[in-house]
């Protein structure tokens, strides 16, 4: 604590990575965070990306392109996908609706809308799949009509959008909370349609809230386990989802794998929110220009 | 109560001495090389633009920020080998910082309440000081709120009461009136100098309001660039100002290029005494708008030709072309000059030129 | 901000469309769960909660959240003094690593210690010789979970802190306090609420989680499941009054985790970070 509080003077050596503070502390809360952070993400992180190399770039190779694998994945990215795209016009009406109109029990609905992140993920699969069985309230609806929702792929998007929804909303309800209303009236003085208003004037201030709400959804629903595996119906190449996978290589003992299938999800997923970043940071120019 | 030190030094000695201090944050330089005294019981300005290094040089006083090099004594002492919390000083904030979570008359008692067992003062005692400071910040009755129901200027006096509270050997003031209303702000700058008269510490505030300094300040700081520029009381800054710069920034200034030659000023067509330590050759000539004399076409000093006239309440504003520039000038309601009027000729006498070596 | 009508020939229709989509989506789940669970009656509902799995189950739960949710909320606090107080080099990088849990799937998140602890991981054959047991005990499940809700605390904190400054900090310096009676004086004050809403929701997640201490929990009945995973265990037996009984329990630690985070929302708004401000 002393050294942070008191910098030495006569040194005038100030280590080059800190700037100099009279609050004191710094050492040991850095050198705890660093050290847990290290223990708990740095290192089995380190074990996710040296492990699959165990089986050697050609093992690595084979382990992607077993035809299980490329399913799984498929479905998890294919699933994840669409379910945040189904999210985003959903989420936009519901924050929409939420910000705009005052109605009796307007609070109470905004507070349900977090229920799926505050229901244990297990909880909700089983409900989801009592309700899509083909002899639940829905599912048997569903199946008068010829389509089978629970244990096909179907199920695991509807499982990630009851997931993701409330990311969508979230993101994007305190940007139409702090929409700048003059610029719409203004709008509507220039003789504005009120879909004219919200097409150029609400969904281009709204579009970055929506992109980062599409892929929050997004890289929750592409890992997403505990409330898709008992709706999915867990068929090899159909509705096998890649977090199962691994579960299931891990059962045979075939760590690396688990691993490199865990790895393939990492990577693909961090390209995913690099690209999604990059029409952020276009959308932000285009907004400056 | 006894504001005051316990070594009761006379007060044309040097209380605060700060000796080639500088500062630098990664590769900004925010303070170079400044040296500047106060006297014991000054109510010091360190007056300059946003980003002059004053707010730094008061941080380093309280030691919120460590120089790189130089020296900062109090009353003899090494203050640079002392940590904030023994150094005493009563800091205001810019945004007063007060205690969100504590009542008003808490945040004033804190800095009594954190000492330790043995200096800590009894309850009763802590509560009567509580009260004497209430009083003599006008606060009597609000004790119980809490800072966010307190108004902008209330705040400013709850962190000035709670500044003393610990009997400060120096008060420390950042921006006091920044953040307040012209109205209450004026208000305020009566009272806080009278509070320091009475506590009798040493004061050092930090402004960007010249006219704050001028008005309220034994001796003004002027800084710039992390530099001091000018050292000195009201006046002999506001009537001999070191540089343009200092010029410009105490108040409205006129620019004419003009020429030193064995003691004589040339602008234009007028020639006159030069002031006395003039640098000879090309200068700037500084004035103010207000400092002016006008005197008929075939008089002598600057020819100018009247572009425009306009009252603005009990000071008239006077567009002149001199030289082909416009030049702004001033003139207060009874001294204006008969005869001005829009499209005449006339011949202007800067009544307390200021010189500078041409830049 | 009061919301303004207008369009009124549009707002019920949007209003019926959410909730129509808010009803079929969220709520319809929750109240399956509590139909099903007393599909056969009160007496069917409590007797596979009294059942000896059942009750290890729970107590296993509180024992890995009671292990975890400190651990977490003390490395947040850290996190945000480090964080939001200092200026060093490489923060975006530290912060980055501290989000990253949330982006990694619940799966990955217990497959990493396997790869490290596990029979044929890392340091297997050590843990084996000692007769240390990680993967399928508890510590194993506490590993899982600490890493699945390590930023929960952090998050919430950081931005508040950032938010608030250090003014304060320094004030309470001048005048006199020390470092440890500034931060249980002036710090801890400014950020309990946001604090107990970080804590708050690592616990529901902590004692919800089911993905990655499924991977290192190897389901062992009455020694290594969790409630959730009991839920799992009873749901593939096709005890499905029992597996209910189960989930409404956990429900409502989602229901009260829910109440208690919008009374907060609504009562400190000013004093948790902008974005949880309503």
């Amino acid at each position: 604590m002393t050294a942070a509080a008191v910098a030495p003077l006569a040194g005038k050596r100030r280590t080059p990575w800190k700037q100099a503070s009279i609050l004191p502390g710094f050492p040991l809360a850095m050198g705890w965070t660093l050290t847990y952070l290290g223990l708990v993400v740095v290192l089995p992180l380190t074990a996710l990306i040296v492990r699959p190399w165990e089986l050697g770039l050609s093992g690595v190779w084979a382990t992607l392109t077993e035809e299980r694998v490329l399913a799984s994945l498929r479905l998890s990215f294919g699933a994840a996908f669409l379910a945040a795209l189904t999210n985003v016009p959903m989420g936009l009406l519901v924050a929409w609706t939420l910000t705009r109109y005052e109605f009796p029990g307007r609070r109470i609905i905004d507070a349900f809308v977090d229920l799926p992140f505050a229901l244990p993920t297990a909880v909700a699969g089983i409900a989801l799949t009592a309700i899509y069985a083909p002899n639940g309230p829905l599912g048997s609806l569903f199946a008068q009509i010829g389509i089978k929702t629970a244990y096909t792929p179907i199920g695991v998007y509807i499982a990630l959008l009851f997931i993701g929804l409330p990311f969508v909303v979230r993101t994007v309800q305190p940007v139409l909370q702090d929409l700048d209303r003059e610029v719409e009236e203004a709008a509507q003085t220039l003789g504005a349609t009120n879909l004219q208003r919200f097409r150029l004037v609400v969904l281009p201030a709204v579009a970055p809230a929506l992109i980062s709400g599409f892929s929050l959804a997004f890289a929750r629903a592409v890992g997403e386990y505990g409330s898709v595996i008992f709706i999915a119906g867990n068929m090899p190449l159909k509705s096998e989802i890649a977090p199962l996978l691994i579960v299931i290589k891990l059962e045979q003992y075939d760590y690396a794998g688990a691993a490199v299938v865990g790895l393939a999800m990492l990577f693909i997923s961090f390209g995913a929110l690099l690209a999604v970043n990059g029409v952020q940071l276009f959308l932000a120019r285009r907004g400056r220009a | 109560m006894n504001f005051r030190q316990v070594d009761d030094t006379s007060p044309s000695v040097n209380a605060l001495e700060i000796k080639g201090v500088s500062k630098a944050f990664g590769r900004f330089p925010a303070l170079k090389d400044v040296s500047l005294q106060a006297r014991d019981k000054e109510f010091l300005a360190l007056l300059g633009p946003s980003g002059s290094g004053k707010t730094t040089l008061l941080r380093v006083l309280a030691g919120l920020e460590q120089p790189d090099t130089g020296e900062v004594r109090f009353a003899g002492e090494d203050f640079l080998a002392l940590p904030v919390r023994r150094r005493k000083v009563g800091m205001v904030f810019q945004h007063y910082a007060l205690f969100r979570h504590m009542t008003v008359a808490q945040n004033i008692a804190f800095g009594l309440t954190v000492r330790k067992r043995s200096e800590k003062p009894a309850r009763s005692e802590i509560a009567d000081r509580v009260a004497h400071l209430l009083q003599l910040v006008q606060l009597e009755g609000l004790e119980k709120r809490f800072p966010s129901q307190l108004s902008g200027g209330q705040r400013q006096r709850v962190a000035l009461a709670r500044a003393l509270a610990i009997e400060p050997k120096m008060l420390l003031l950042d921006e006091p009136f920044g953040a307040l209303d012209a109205q209450v702000r004026r208000e305020l700058r009566r009272w806080l100098r009278e509070l320091h008269d009475r506590a009798g510490v040493t004061t050092v505030f930090v402004t960007h309001d010249q006219e704050e300094a001028l008005d309220l300040a034994d001796r003004v700081a002027i800084l710039k660039d992390g530099e001091l520029i000018q050292l000195g009381t009201p006046n002999e800054v506001y009537e001999h100002p070191a540089t343009p710069f200092v010029f410009d920034f105490l108040g409205q200034a006129c620019r004419m290029p003009g020429v030193v030659e064995r003691g004589r000023l040339r602008v234009a067509d007028w020639e006159s005494d030069a002031p006395t330590g003039a640098p000879d050759g090309a200068v700037d000539v500084y004035f103010r708008p207000d400092e002016v004399t006008f005197a008929p076409a075939d008089g002598a000093g600057l020819a100018a030709q009247v572009r425009g006239v306009a009252q603005r309440g009990p000071d008239v504003r006077i567009d002149c072309l001199i030289e082909g520039e416009t030049v702004e000038l001033q003139a207060h309601g009874p001294t204006l000059p008969p005869g001005v009027t829009t499209g005449l000729s006339v011949r202007i006498k800067p009544l307390r030129p200021q010189v500078y070596a041409a830049g | 901000m009061t919301p303004i009508i207008r369009l009124p020939g549009l707002a019920p229709l949007m209003l019926a469309a959410t909730l129509a989509i808010l009803g079929v989506l969220i709520v319809l789940p929750l109240g399956v769960v509590f139909q099903q669970a007393f599909a056969k009656g009160f007496a069917a509902y409590l007797e596979p909660l009294t059942q000896p799995d059942a009750l290890s189950a729970i107590r296993l739960t509180l024992t890995v959240a009671a292990i975890s949710v400190p651990l977490n909320a003390v490395f947040g606090v850290a996190a945000a003094w480090a964080v939001a107080r200092f200026e060093f080099k490489g923060k975006s990088l530290l912060v980055t690593f501290i989000d990253l849990p949330f982006s990694m799937s619940p799966v990955v998140s217990g497959l990493v210690w396997v790869l490290l602890f596990g029979a044929q991981g890392w340091f297997g054959p050590w843990l084996q010789e000692h007769d240390v047991k990680i993967i399928f005990a508890t510590s194993g499940l506490v590993l899982a979970t600490v890493l699945v809700t390590l930023p929960f605390v952090a998050r919430e904190l950081i931005p508040l802190m950032q938010d608030q400054g250090a003014d304060e900090e320094a004030a309470a310096l001048t005048l006199g306090a020390g470092g440890f009676t500034t931060f249980w004086r002036v710090t801890l004050p400014n950020i309990k609420w946001a604090l107990l809403y970080g804590v708050l929701l690592c616990n529901a997640r902590a004692m919800g989680e089911f993905g990655a201490v499924s991977v290192v929990s190897g389901s062992v009945r009455g020694l290594t499941t969790t409630l959730p995973l009991h839920v799992e265990v009873l749901y593939n037996d096709y005890e499905f009054v029992g597996a209910f009984a189960a989930a409404s329990i956990l429900a409502c630690l989602g229901l009260v985790t829910l109440v208690i985070k919008t009374l907060l929302e609504w009562r400190h708004s000013g004093e948790l970070s902008a974005g949880r401000r309503h």
